[in-house]
């Protein structure tokens, strides 16, 4: 049995629904401490790529697979579920997408080097830069990594081991004043620079521009991922912008502070992408998103680099530069450093879930939740089809006992309660804070869940709605193994439309995919991830069995790009904070309106009139 | 894109309609009170959250939309907001349905013992019962039959009773409830009943059209209405009313449901209960008021043969689909959805059109009986002076000449194939044998001498055998019309230059738009498919011309007599406002004025067409010409009416036009009626 300690909780590996996190405070645990993420490992660019997938998500040595039983497993050595077997997850599969393990799609194993193209290369440029001394590679490996998000078309291309435009050579600065000297480089021999931190995003942000003919340098931030300083007067932290998220937490949490900020992505994500996309935590509702945590940026452009000259919490000095930073996706410029908000660890964390009978009175809980102003660090409501989901993915049992447990309860939900089994669906939930008030809030939060008909559900129920958040990347490229794809997107819309945003833009989904020849129904589930005073974030998740389709990602992008018409005429919002890059540019202007795409422009045009930022993001 | 589908599917040529069962079948071989209290158990709409019609009535009350315009009428009027929801409430109370199963078991009972009596059959096509089973579940229904009869509303609750569908709530006129029991009877059989004009009354429209709206986003039932507003009196279909339809179609562009199907039914019977009360009323003779006691005696009804109704269920259209790509329903996103909103103009526009496209649906799909034929040739002969009538078997040749060119045109013709076409013809004309007489071998209108005691009598007695024929007429008018106008276009037309028949042609499209239900914006697309329509052999159309061949002489006169009525009664009206209007004419004294004027000349025989005396006509024409600005209302005088004589004096010309007849200053002002129907495009 192993035990992870940490300073305020014990927990044994074989915590139900456990995935990694610990249940306090987001300190992301892995079981064996490879040097992958400590800081200053030489040369730690190599070593990282090394143990990541090169055409799915996540680490390498973790995935998804049925065994030779039929059952599902997860395999590696980084994940506390590993080793575990998953009993349902196959007949959900096969029931749900009508998939079967017969039919196999595997992926292109290795990475053919000859099938990328050969770089374009600016020697000027190149000469230049070997006289600085910051590393750079020509490898196609790693123009290949570094040339894609995540997003659907982008990993199903990998597998397949297609390749479209990548850049011509990364390079690694090592800290601020490389990336001057690189942006000052570019700038003089008119280099495509396409700034990359973590490489998790899915707006085709990443993608090459096919039209660009410069040479195109991907500018890799992973070496910048040191913490400059801590201010615990001021409760701040000046840290490089390259660093990692679950590095910056760990190496914060070290000193008994976080930040709080806690995107699905964690793992993997970067603090400068956080900035340049607009990110949002699980728990900004104690910490906030990135724009309420940023205190200071520091970002080199072209025409030189941007920052306020002072600290200040709050200012009225014109509109806030910040803003034109936030969100800019890697048009303007790099963000090289950030001052951040930090915050004591939380003594006490506490996972809960609550059962309501059916979507609507689950809305109607959160709504109130946020009109009472006391949501907990999380709140999530997952629909139907998710619970299902989720419920699928509940690890073997380990005794009859439990099992006879699960039984009753599902007996005194369904039976006694009368819940639909299809209708029913769960909201978890994540409390922090001192043990008391902790304690408080819950039963607060409880009270008001059970004037909706809601039913406290447990722990480990709640524990396992968030462990979905970070397998369902790894499940995706298990789908990917029998033809199944699928992908999230996000929303976010005022609260009196969040019941009818979620019906019809899964109606629309079921109804498109039966339209263009999909076979099987599709899973088009949602679920509800933040309350806000006027409106909340829906998420989306939508994934397909492509069998007799011919081109699959063409018939997903249609799919996809009616899905967001739907969201947009149901007063739903562009993105929450995936961001446009290029796959939602298009709706750019009518969602800005012309002036305000005007007044975008006319900062890309004093900013960067070369267009040395040509990922063409945004605008 | 959408719109060119649903346009395609109606092409006359590709036209496949499913077959007919009948219902009363069943219910002459086994009992009716079985059948009354059997198991009834429908299909329900997937999203239903069941409700009793109590807690309906909360729902409404309680509505966001509701409450705001009751605050804003406590702020516009200063009344305390109790008392104003105290008549919100009261409002509800005196609309609402109380839909209940025992009461609709007592009409399938009675209706039962009715329908066996009046009718030979009802037939009804299944494959439509199917899709609509199917599409109940789906999405929220909205049912939208033809208004030819007061049996309409009832007979569509006993179909889906009968084949164990959902009950609908209908949408029903106030005047019902003045027939005390019935008007509760109706009102437990899912009858709501709204005042016919409630103009600016918002608390009104507010309690309204929320119940609609509540009743259709819980798919508590399907809601039924008639998109024509009220019954038709002369089987024409009506100019579409907008008001419910856009109720119903609110919760689609505000996203509260995904997607709300309309369906068309078409209702036709083969003979019409009130076919002569309708004819009398056209005359003049006003309407009885709904009473009950008035029902009780429509008793002798019972007695007679009405022969059969056909029920055609239309396919389903999907809103949806309807407004892909032309209504932006982001327009919604910045003001809170329960604030009450004049529809903007694309949804109006939106609404119209679709409302002209279903009740297009409707004529579509409407069977029509070899009667409707007989009708329309007996009255094109009885015109032709011919007083003896028309020789039996000449009759049946024509018959059979006009069905096989009604069929060319996509008629939906229900004429038995296999029986003789003279016994066809023998067996309508004796089902209607109050309308037309045959003796020694012809076949005549039945215009009796009467009783008449002076010559106004005599006509309006006559008026009265022609008028109901003409209604039987007028269910075919649809499948002619088009075809007509062009053929009245070419008649018309200085020359056959393509350019002036499709001035022309503009001209009388325009002119007819509130007669017959032409749907808006799409003329030339529509002057061309007339085009290849008549081209069949009519016509032959070179590059520069538009001929009548030689043997599309016979149809082309058919054609153009089919419109000739029409155009004589615009002629007259116009006749009769550039001669006998004065200062002081007033909307309500235009039809008795009117009427006077034509029996005048009726009777001095410069007038054709008995037909004329129909009150709808002039209606019609009167608002025809208001549209056009030939004549103007002024405000205030109690709707007096302002008539530019020279316009209308010039439409008249246009409408008869004969260019040898013509004056320079007609000609000067047909110049600008031709920019002004171009304009009306």
């Amino acid at each position: 049995m192993l035990y992870i300690s940490t300073k305020y909780q014990i927990i044994r590996k074989d915590f139900p629904f456990y995935l990694g996190k610990t249940a306090h405070g987001g300190l992301w645990v892995q079981i064996k401490n490879l040097p992958g993420h400590l800081p200053k490992e030489s040369p730690s660019h190599v070593f990282l790529q090394e143990i990541m997938k090169w055409n799915g998500w996540g680490y390498s040595d973790s995935r998804f697979l049925f065994n030779k039983k039929g059952q599902a497993e997860f395999t590696g050595k980084r994940y506390i579920i590993i080793g575990m077997i998953i009993p349902g997850l196959k007949d959900w599969f096969e029931c749900t997408f009508g998939a079967s393990l017969q039919h196999k799609t595997p992926a292109t194993p290795l990475l053919n080097s000859s099938a990328v193209q050969p770089p374009t290369l600016n020697e000027a440029f190149v000469e230049e830069l070997k006289s600085t001394g910051i590393p750079f590679s020509q490898d196609a490996e790693d123009r290949v990594f570094r040339a894609h998000g995540h997003c659907l078309h982008e990993i199903f291309a990998l597998r397949e081991g297609k390749f479209g435009r990548v850049p011509d050579m990364v390079v690694w600065p090592n800290c601020h004043n490389d990336v001057v000297k690189i942006v000052e480089l570019a700038s003089k021999h008119n280099v495509c620079l396409i700034p990359y931190g973590g490489g998790t995003s899915v707006s085709s942000a990443l993608e090459c521009p096919p039209e660009e003919t410069r040479s195109i340098v991907s500018l890799d931030t992973s070496q910048m991922n040191r913490i400059l300083w801590v201010d615990e007067k001021n409760l701040t932290a000046h840290v490089e912008a390259g660093i990692v998220g679950q590095d910056l937490e760990r190496l914060l949490n070290e000193s008994g502070y976080c930040t709080g900020h806690e995107p699905d992505s964690m793992e993997f994500s970067s603090l400068g992408g956080w900035v340049a996309t607009r990110a949002s935590g699980m728990k900004k509702n104690i910490y906030g998103n990135i724009e309420d945590l940023v205190v200071h940026i520091k970002m080199v452009t072209p025409q030189g680099v941007i920052e306020k000259s002072c600290q200040g919490p709050r200012m009225s000095t014109g509109p806030d530069i910040h803003h034109f930073i936030m969100g800019s996706e890697g048009t303007l410029g790099v963000v090289t450093e950030v001052t951040m908000k930090i915050r004591p660890m939380p003594e006490y964390q506490k996972y809960g879930s609550v059962v309501f009978p059916n979507f609507e009175q689950g809305v109607a809980c959160l709504r109130e939740v946020a009109r009472q102003r006391c949501a907990p660090a999380s709140i999530r409501l997952m629909d139907n089809e998710q619970f299902k989901f989720g419920h699928a993915l509940k690890p073997q049992v380990s005794s009859i006992f439990t099992s006879f447990l699960d039984g009753l309860k599902k007996f005194y939900i369904t039976k006694f309660k009368g819940f639909d089994p299809n209708r029913l669906c769960v909201a978890t939930l994540l409390f922090e804070g001192d043990r008391e008030k902790v304690l408080q809030h819950e039963k607060q939060v409880y009270d008001i869940a059970a004037k909706f008909g809601g039913l406290a559900a447990g722990e480990d129920n709640g524990q396992r709605g968030y462990m979905l958040t970070f397998v369902i990347a790894y499940l995706r490229d298990l789908g990917m193994d029998y033809y199944v794809i699928g992908e999230s997107f996000e929303t976010s819309v005022p609260w009196d439309r969040v019941l009818d945003i979620c019906r019809n833009v899964k109606a629309r989904i079921v109804r498109e995919c039966k339209e263009r020849g999909v076979q099987f129904p599709p899973l088009s589930t949602c679920r509800v991830t933040q309350t806000y005073d006027a409106g909340a974030c829906v998420y989306f998740y939508f994934a397909f069995n492509y069998r007799g389709l011919s081109d699959p990602v063409h018939v997903y992008e249609q799919v996809e790009h009616a899905a967001r018409e739907e969201i947009l005429a149901n007063g739903g919002s562009l993105s929450h904070h995936h961001g446009v890059g290029k796959l939602r540019k298009e709706w750019m202007r009518e969602t800005v309106s012309n002036v305000g795409m005007g007044m975008l422009k006319s900062v890309k045009d004093y900013v960067d009139p070369n267009n040395i930022f040509g990922n063409r993001n945004l605008l | 894109m959408a719109s060119k589908a649903v346009y395609s599917q109606r092409d006359p040529m590709l036209k496949k309609r499913d077959d007919f069962e009948d219902i009363l079948e069943e219910r002459r071989n086994s009992s009716d009170l079985r059948y009354a209290l059997r198991c009834y158990a429908p299909v329900v709409y997937k999203g239903l959250c069941p409700s009793k019609a109590g807690t309906l009535k909360s729902m409404v009350l309680q509505s966001d939309q509701l409450h705001y315009v009751i605050h804003q009428v406590c702020r516009e009027t200063g009344r305390a907001v109790d008392d104003v929801q105290e008549e919100a409430s009261s409002i509800l109370e005196e609309m609402a349905h109380r839909l209940q199963l025992s009461t609709v078991r007592f009409f399938a009972f009675t209706l039962s013992k009715v329908f066996k009596t009046l009718f030979r059959s009802i037939c009804v096509n299944e494959e439509g019962i199917q899709r609509l089973q199917q599409v109940i579940q789906e999405h929220p229904v909205v049912l939208l039959p033809s208004h030819r009869s007061y049996m309409d509303f009832l007979l569509m609750s006993y179909l889906l009773y009968t084949y164990d569908l959902a009950l609908p709530v209908i949408a029903a006129g106030m005047d019902f409830m003045g027939m005390k029991f019935v008007g509760e009877m109706l009102r437990m059989s899912g009858a709501f009943f709204i005042r016919r004009s409630f103009g600016g009354d918002k608390l009104y429209w507010a309690v309204f059209s929320e119940y609609v709206k509540t009743m259709l986003k819980n798919g508590f039932a399907p809601v039924e209405f008639f998109l024509e507003g009220t019954r038709s009196r002369t089987s024409k279909s009506l100019t579409p009313k907008l008001g419910l339809l856009n109720i119903v179609m609110d919760p689609f562009f505000k996203g509260e449901v995904f997607d709300v199907s309309l369906v068309p039914v078409s209702i036709s019977y083969e003979r019409i209960l009130e076919e002569s009360l309708y004819a009398r009323e056209l005359l003049g003779v006003p309407k009885p008021k709904e009473s009950t006691s008035g029902l009780i005696k429509a008793r002798k009804v019972l007695s007679e043969d009405y022969g059969s109704i056909h029920v055609y269920f239309g396919q389903p259209v999907s809103v949806r689909s309807l407004a892909e790509g032309r209504v932006n329903r982001c327009q919604f996103n910045l003001i809170p959805r329960h604030i009450p909103k004049k529809p903007s103009e694309d949804i109006h526009s939106f609404v119209n059109d679709s409302a002209y496209r279903l009740v297009r649906a409707q004529e579509e799909n409407m069977v029509l009986k070899p009667w409707v034929l007989l009708a329309s040739l007996l009255l094109q002969n009885q015109v032709s002076g011919q007083k003896r009538g028309i020789a039996l078997d000449e009759l049946t040749e024509q018959a059979v000449w006009l069905r096989d060119l009604s069929r060319q045109y996509g008629a939906f013709l229900h004429w038995p194939e296999h029986t003789p076409p003279s016994e066809v013809v023998s067996s309508s004309l004796s089902l209607h044998r109050g309308l037309v007489r045959i003796s020694e071998g012809r076949v005549q209108l039945a215009l009796d001498k009467g009783y008449a005691v002076t010559p106004e009598e005599e006509l309006l007695s006559q008026a009265v055998i022609i008028l109901s024929c003409a209604s039987y007429r007028n269910q075919a008018l649809h499948v002619f019309l088009r075809p007509a106008l062009l053929a009245s276009a070419i008649h018309t037309a200085s020359s056959n230059k393509k350019q002036e028949v499709f001035n022309s042609f503009s001209f009388l499209r325009n002119m007819f738009s509130n007669e017959f239900i032409l749907c808006p914006g799409t003329y030339c697309m529509l002057f061309t498919s007339h085009w290849c329509c008549v081209s069949t052999g009519a016509l032959q159309v070179t590059q520069q011309e538009v001929l009548v061949t030689e043997r599309g002489h016979r149809t082309l006169v058919f054609l153009t007599s089919m419109l000739d009525p029409f155009l004589q009664g615009y002629q007259v009206v116009c006749r009769f406002l550039c001669e006998e209007a004065t200062e002081a004419l007033t909307e309500k004294q235009f039809i008795p004025a009117v009427r006077k004027f034509i029996i005048k000349h009726l009777l001095a025989g410069r007038l054709r067409y008995t037909e004329v005396l129909s009150s709808d006509l002039q209606k019609n024409s009167l608002a025809a010409l208001l549209r056009l600005g030939a004549v103007r209302k002024i405000k205030g005088y109690q709707g007096t009416l302002k008539v530019n004589t020279v316009m209308v004096n010039s439409l008249e010309d246009t409408l008869g036009k004969k260019p040898a007849v013509r004056n320079q200053q007609c000609l000067g002002s047909f110049q600008n009626i031709s920019t002004l129907s171009v304009f009306f495009v």
